[in-house]
């Protein structure tokens, strides 16, 4: 009975401990848009039953700063009260189109699933996203392609002013400078307030008018648009 | 009902061991009619729109034994073109292999999801397969084509993201008259066919604001790949 035991015991534990223990991973972001920037990144590690957005849901406000603006900061202070296990902004500013970087993220142990957030920009409230990834326990490399989202909190109005709080109508920057100006505005309505797949830029190729400041020759995507690499060690 | 029966002539032929002497009168009722229960399998298929302004027409789906809704560079079935251009089901539920369908309350509208349950008897090892037209669009749908289910044990979930594939039954003109989601009110069903004639991914629709001023659509009807969210559950 003795040996028994001896010889489940530890084996038990070795079973319940793969899933649940920390892990060291290598994370690598590829932007694999022609023309569309991200915003600084948030990759984070948490508990299997967070979310930074669900489809089919409405948005979070920390969603929404992300969505609208590229401010993680929201999401920051909320991943912190739950001990996520997080990388902020690993590139150091904008992600270039064509561009990648690379992070390092330890887990620690009950942070099982990761995702993934940054803005598309130039865009409205797109959003580039990864929703709660089981991390396999499987040392190896694994590749996931992420669509761009639409955070379903502003109306893809198209105009470049400068308007990136939450809230405020209006894209941010066009960080190439292919960008339009003086157009009325492609919509001023958001029909869908759940997050769901973007449809895209619409543009024009109207530079001083126009519905849209966006150029439809550059701005444009087609699914996926980021491409990660994990590596569990 | 058939439980309770089995249950009752079980505990019956208990009670007739333990009093088996004084109880002579009653072996006529307690000959136990045990039917054999059929096993139930049921799985609940949940579709999240993912689209921005493509209602879907009402949530269709079949398990089947064999075969598969549509063939990438294939004529659509009949039934799969009257889906794909009006969103009727009749002719897909009736089809052949068929063994049951299900559909869905009605449209299901973007952002919204819906769960269909689909009950068979008896059999673990069927295909499910699952379709829905983009009603803003001439002949767009998307859905789920053949999917095994054998090795889904009760409680398991298998989850897909699906793109939109185009019937090309009829052709993408996105004119007044022939799209019959609520962009147009247009024509659904027409039995001609003067597309490709063969099934596709879909190449997404143009709309007036993209230049074609002949469409009936705006920059709200486009779509990007994938425009649903697709769970299969078995329940039991």
């Amino acid at each position: 009975m003795k040996v028994i035991n001896k010889v489940l015991i530890p084996s038990c534990l070795a079973l319940l401990a793969g899933p649940l223990s920390a892990a060291e991973l290598d994370i690598k972001v590829t932007n694999l848009t022609h023309g569309i920037y991200f915003t600084p990144l948030l990759i984070t590690a948490h508990t299997s039953d967070a979310h930074l957005y669900e489809l089919g849901m409405a948005a979070s406000e920390d969603l929404q700063k992300v969505a609208e603006g590229g401010d993680i900061s929201g999401f920051s202070s909320t991943l912190a009260t739950i001990n996520a296990d997080s990388s902020e902004n690993p590139a150091g500013g904008l992600l270039a189109p064509g561009a990648s970087t690379e992070t390092m993220l330890s887990t620690t142990d009950g942070n099982v699933h990761l995702s993934i957030v940054s803005m598309l920009l130039p865009t409205n409230d797109g959003f580039v996203g990864l929703d709660s990834w089981s991390i396999p326990d499987e040392p190896g490399t694994y590749t996931v392609y992420l669509n761009g989202y639409d955070a379903g909190t502003e109306a893809n109005n198209e105009i470049i002013n400068g308007g990136g709080m939450p809230g405020v109508l209006g894209i941010p920057v066009d960080p190439s400078g292919n960008n339009g100006t003086g157009a009325v505005g492609v919509t001023d309505m958001e029909e869908n307030s759940m997050v769901h797949v973007h449809r895209g830029n619409l543009g024009d190729t109207d530079v001083s008018a126009g519905m849209s400041d966006l150029d439809s020759t550059v701005h444009r995507w087609l699914n996926p648009v980021a491409k990660v690499t994990i590596t569990v060690n | 009902m058939i439980k309770s029966k089995i249950k009752l002539a079980l505990l019956a032929s208990t009670l007739s061991v333990a009093f088996l002497s004084g109880c002579s009168d009653d072996d006529d009722k307690i000959a136990p009619i045990i039917e054999p229960e059929p096993l139930v399998v049921t799985y609940d298929v949940t579709v999240t729109n993912l689209t921005y302004s493509q209602p879907f027409s009402p949530l269709s789906v079949v398990l089947h034994n064999d075969g598969a809704l549509w063939s990438i560079g294939e004529p659509a079935s009949v039934a799969l073109e009257k889906l794909a251009e009006s969103g009727a089901n009749a002719d897909l539920f009736a089809l052949s292999n068929v063994t049951v369908s299900a559909a869905g309350n009605g449209i299901l509208m973007p952002g919204a999801s819906e769960t269909v349950s689909i009950s068979i008897e008896d059999t673990t090892e069927s295909l499910l397969s699952l379709a829905t037209m983009l009603v803003n669009t001439n002949d767009g749908f998307t859905g789920l084509n053949s999917i095994s289910l054998s090795d889904l044990m009760v409680g398991d979930s298998w989850s897909a993201m699906t793109g939109v594939y185009d019937a090309g039954t009829e052709a993408n003109s996105e004119m007044a008259g022939t799209i019959p989601g609520p962009a147009d009110g247009g024509a659904g069903y027409e039995s001609a066919r003067d597309d490709s004639d063969i099934v596709s991914m879909h190449r997404g629709v143009v709309s007036m604001d993209d230049g074609l001023m002949s469409s009936v659509l705006t920059q709200a009807h486009k779509f990007d790949q994938p425009t649903a969210k697709i769970t299969i559950t078995r329940t039991e």
